[in-house]
């Protein structure tokens, strides 16, 4: 999968989400889950967390515990 | 069914509580109070004689023909202008009347002429009935006076003659234009014996006229001067079979009308409950692609797409594609295969895509074009009111007080619908336009919008959380409603968050372009004026804010109490025919039919018995996902049902490169379209009008499709998709459609009471359809909100990464025009392009001055993705700013420009913002010079026979 693009896709969930505070990060986990195909997941996981906003890494982690 | 005419009542139907007993002729007749004289004979069996009388428009009271008498009352009063009254008692065959209206009739004769048996109305005329119900015998005036008989035709529109020579004047064409359509584009010019029938300006005929071929004058005609061309070509119907149209999200019902295996029309269907009646150009007349030329109905196959296509048999085109899908599922694992489902197919058939994608294929990779257009409809309603679809009927507009119109231009996408909405608006209901254009509601005739929003794109959330902010800290919400309905310490939250000034009008003024003073002037209209109903299209949806949008609506609507009742609502207005059956039927990734997740064990477990195969539990990918899988070599091959994304879809570099990377592209469409340049396997299609089954339009009404001829290619959709399974497998036995229907209801709740027979009894059914509400539900959220209480959602207004700069100024729009229809498959193959045979760009003088263009010039329009060239149209109609096009024209392809930016929640690409310059051009861009070359070569079908 495009790396570039699940980082934006998950950026930007994480950006519409912000607005509810301390519960974003778990919206934005709980939407990847729903959402996302497995190579998704799988490939988000894998990679480099360095171009996730602060809500997007620590959804991401969210969805790897 | 035989070929009778539809009823006509004479005037239109009134709604009262009270009744009215009088006597007619000597029968006691009971009807609603305010019923005309000539309704209430016609409801009782009788029949009065008129010309000027028709039940689509109100009492003109002009031909003088439908006369009675009536006791205790003077004279001879016309009975369609004449009500109803307790007691009264009339006569319609009388000696009197005999003679009036036989003297009546002579005065028409006299100037009409007497080619009865040649004239293309002949047995299907009500002059000729009327003339032989008044037992004319002699026209005492003679044929040689002054007369029209010389006019000449007007044969300017393509589907319908005008001869003035054969007319009456009885008014009938000039009032449906004026109240069935609302477009005011016909009049009566002169008086008395120079009355003639006048499109438009002097010197227009109807093809220059602001005549928009809706077909409403047509129908209203009671001789042969307006008429479908067909009808003179072909010679009267012998049967009618009653059925839904395959454009757009109303659902229009019509009665295709047919000699043998031939369609010589489609009339409006009076008792259809989408249309009561009404048509628009497309559905009414543009079925001519169903018998184009262009029509593939030879299966092909090749192994690439660098060679020509191999026609053959259908075993062979089956089990050439099963072994492809097999092959790649056993090397490659099920998930690299996946389908998509078509909203102008039946929901049978999108059913049956999506259970061969999961129970076949064994992925959740399906989805449907509901991903590029109302995908975060479902998504928004969803999560506020807990299911996945518009909460009113179109009915429910005539209620309405203020309308809000916000990203929609009815007049162009959903005409039928439109003009109900015009007809309530000149009625005195307000309206709030909120859109970049100056769409045509803005105004038009005897309408004007109490507010024009004109936004700038893509700050549809910062106008409705500044208008919720106006409505909140001005008092403005409806507290005893929010506490009855709504969860209370959300609403809370959420009024809390916009009651902040930084959603004030003010504050967001710079980033809207909305005056804040028309913006709070537009809520409080909202909020206070009566009940407010929402209509929203794609310039909602389209957004990579879209389904925040949807949710947006939603507060809106919940917070001023406008839903659960007659009037008000939040209304999608879904753009394919079958766009809300597609999505009903379990169409996307993540869902099972009746939008349940995949990922609930019951509801796996139920699907899982009735198939007998086990389900993934994980979603599946999404369109845009599954390119980008085809790109990384984890997804190789792809079932295309009746869409053509290579056009539709954004970014079409994009596309055809995902494409081109699959093993196996399979398309199941009634053309070569543009997708199918990279596909190994063509699978002919049907036409609506060659398959039974049904469609859910934008108000979850499911109706009726019905088949009249056979498919062309041999088989319906449902039996190829049925074949393609049991090549694979699967053992597959459906007989009939009704059977498909039968497994739905029996695994989706919304559709439990839903079945073939009880469609054939009620005409139409509204889901939900089950035990609880098993005559269906018109309005939905009635008593409560389907997921309990209402859930107001904070939506913050995120601005689009997609910028405007130096290089790329200019905001692209796209949309679509009346007489195309999507990417134009069908429309481009009727004569509908007399209106549209190309795209083109509107842009605003201003800009157009400053890069010394003129209308008509050819302009370069680039992005930071693609360009492509077409011609300028220099208009007002949009902003300073932002220029907009249609993408109907695969040698256009306005989707060379638009980007992958996409909702945030679904995907829905944001096909309303895009960053573009425009500039001069003298010629086609490179893109379009190498794709017409391609296309060109990957079309060839090869001479040799199939082996």
């Amino acid at each position: 999968m495009d790396f570039a693009r699940l980082t934006y896709m998950a950026n930007q969930i994480a950006r519409n989400f912000a607005a509810q505070g301390d519960a974003a990060a778990a919206l934005t986990c709980q939407h990847i889950k729903d959402y996302w195909d497995p190579r998704m997941k799988a490939a988000i996981l894998a990679g480099e967390r360095s171009g996730l906003d602060p809500i997007a890494r620590a959804a991401v982690e969210l969805l790897e515990s | 069914m035989g070929y009778e005419p539809q009823a006509d009542f004479g005037t239109p139907e009134v709604q009262s509580e009270t009744a009215v007993t009088l006597t007619i002729d000597g029968r006691t007749v009971m009807v609603p109070a305010g019923t005309s004289v000539l309704r209430a004979a016609a409801m009782s069996g009788g029949s009065i004689p008129s010309l000027c009388a028709t039940d689509s428009v109100k009492a003109f009271g002009s031909c003088r023909l439908c006369l009675v008498e009536v006791d205790g009352m003077r004279g001879t009063p016309a009975s369609c202008t004449t009500p109803v009254a307790e007691g009264m008692i009339v006569h319609t065959q009388t000696e009197r009347l005999a003679r009036l209206r036989k003297g009546v009739m002579e005065l028409y004769i006299s100037d009409h002429p007497l080619d009865c048996l040649t004239c293309s109305a002949n047995n299907d005329c009500e002059l000729q009935d009327t003339a032989a119900e008044v037992g004319l015998r002699d026209v005492r005036y003679g044929y040689t006076g002054a007369n029209h008989l010389g006019e000449a035709t007007d044969s300017s529109n393509p589907y319908f003659d005008f001869d003035p020579s054969k007319c009456i004047a009885c008014s009938r064409c000039v009032r449906a234009c004026d109240e069935v359509q609302g477009t005011l584009a016909l009049t009566i010019d002169g008086r008395g014996f120079a009355s003639k029938v006048s499109a438009g300006q002097a010197g227009d005929d109807f093809l220059s006229s602001e005549c928009v071929s809706c077909g409403a004058c047509v129908q209203a005609c009671p001789t042969a001067t307006l008429q479908e061309k067909a009808i003179k070509e072909l010679g009267k119907p012998e049967r009618a079979v009653v059925t839904t149209c395959a454009y757009c999200g109303v659902g229009c019902t019509f009665r295709a009308e047919m000699k043998g295996e031939q369609l010589v029309r489609m009339v409006p269907w009076k008792d259809g409950k989408a249309n009561r009646g009404h048509s628009c150009v497309k559905g009414r007349f543009a079925w001519g692609y169903a018998k184009h030329q262009d029509r593939i109905t030879t299966p092909m196959i090749r192994e690439s797409i660098e060679e020509p296509w191999r026609e053959v048999d259908w075993a062979e085109a089956l089990s050439f594609t099963a072994a492809k899908l097999n092959a790649i599922k056993a090397e490659y694992g099920p998930r690299a295969l996946g389908g998509i489902s078509s909203s102008r197919c039946t929901n049978e058939e999108a059913y049956l895509v999506q259970k061969l994608v999961r129970a076949g294929f064994g992925s959740n990779n399906i989805d449907t074009c509901a991903r590029v257009c109302h995908s975060p409809t479902g998504y928004g309603l969803s999560k506020t009111f807990g299911t996945s679809a518009g909460t009113q009927d179109f009915d429910s507009v005539e209620q309405a007080d203020v309308i809000l119109v916000i990203g929609a231009n009815p007049t162009e996408a959903h005409p039928v619908f439109a003009s109900r909405m015009k007809r309530r608006l000149r009625r005195g209901a307000k309206l709030i336009v909120i859109d970049p254009r100056r769409i045509d509601l803005v105004r038009s005739p005897h309408i004007e919008a109490s507010h024009h929003l004109a936004l700038q794109p893509g700050t549809n959330v910062a106008v409705l959380t500044a208008m919720a902010h106006v409505i909140v800290t001005e008092g403005l919400a409806d507290e005893a409603f929010i506490r009855e309905r709504c969860d209370w310490d959300e609403y809370q939250d959420w009024s809390r968050f916009v009651s902040n000034q930084r959603h004030s009008p003010e504050a967001l003024e710079a980033v809207t372009r909305v005056l804040a003073a028309d913006l709070r002037a537009a809520a409080r209209l909202y909020a206070t004026g009566g009940n407010g109903a929402i209509y929203y299209g794609l310039g909602v949806t389209e957004h990579s804010q879209g389904s925040s949008t949807v949710m947006a609506i939603a507060n809106l609507a919940m917070v001023t109490g406008n839903i659960g009742r007659r009037g008000v609502g939040v209304n999608p207005l879904r753009g394919q025919n079958n766009v809300q059956g597609a999505c009903d039927m379990g169409s996307f990734p993540h869902e099972l039919p009746g939008y349940r997740h995949i990922s609930g064990t019951e509801t796996r477990a139920q699907f899982e018995t009735d198939w007998g195969v086990a389900l993934d539990p994980e979603p599946g990918l999404r369109i845009p996902n599954m390119l980008d899988a085809a790109l990384d070599g984890s997804f190789r091959a792809l079932y295309v049902q009746g869409e053509d994304i290579l056009q539709s879809d954004p970014n079409t570099h994009h596309v055809a490169a995902g494409l081109k990377a699959m093993d196996c592209v399979i398309v199941h469409d009634l053309f070569l379209n543009e997708t199918a340049n990279y596909a190994h396997v063509f699978l002919p299609g049907s036409t609506f009008l060659e398959k039974d089954g049904t469609f859910t339009n934008a108000e979850r009404r499911i109706q009726r499709v019905r088949k009249v001829m056979e498919p062309a290619a041999g088989y319906a959709d449902w039996e190829v998709t049925q074949e393609l399974a049991r090549a694979m497998g699967l053992n597959w036995n459906y007989a009939h459609p009704s059977e498909i229907m039968d497994e739905i209801a029996r695994l989706t709740p919304t559709f439990s009471c839903v079945s073939f027979a009880r469609l054939e009894a009620e005409g139409s059914l509204q889901w939900p359809v089950n035990e609880a509400a098993p005559d269906g539900s018109p309005i939905m959220h009635v008593d409560g909100f389907v997921r309990g209480r209402g859930k107001f959602m904070v939506t913050d207004y995120v601005p689009t990464d997609e910028k405007t700069g130096p290089r790329y100024p200019l905001l692209l729009t796209t949309g679509r025009v009346l007489s195309q229809y999507n990417v134009g498959a069908q429309t481009r193959r009727t004569e509908n392009v007399v209106w549209h045979d190309e795209d083109l760009l509107e842009i605003h003088p201003s800009d157009a001055e400053n890069r010394g263009l003129k209308d008509g010039d050819w302009v370069r329009l680039a992005s930071r993705t693609g360009e492509t060239t077409l011609r300028a149209q220099v208009t007002g109609r949009v902003a300073p700013g932002v220029v907009y096009t249609t993408f109907h024209h695969p040698a256009t392809q306005a989707n060379v420009v638009t980007t992958d930016y996409s909702d945030w929640a679904t995907n829905c690409p944001e096909y309303k913002v895009t960053a573009v310059q425009v500039l001069p051009s003298n010629g086609p861009s490179e893109w379009q010079e190498s794709y017409a070359s391609w296309s060109v070569k990957s079309r060839r079908i090869s001479a040799e026979p199939a082996e």
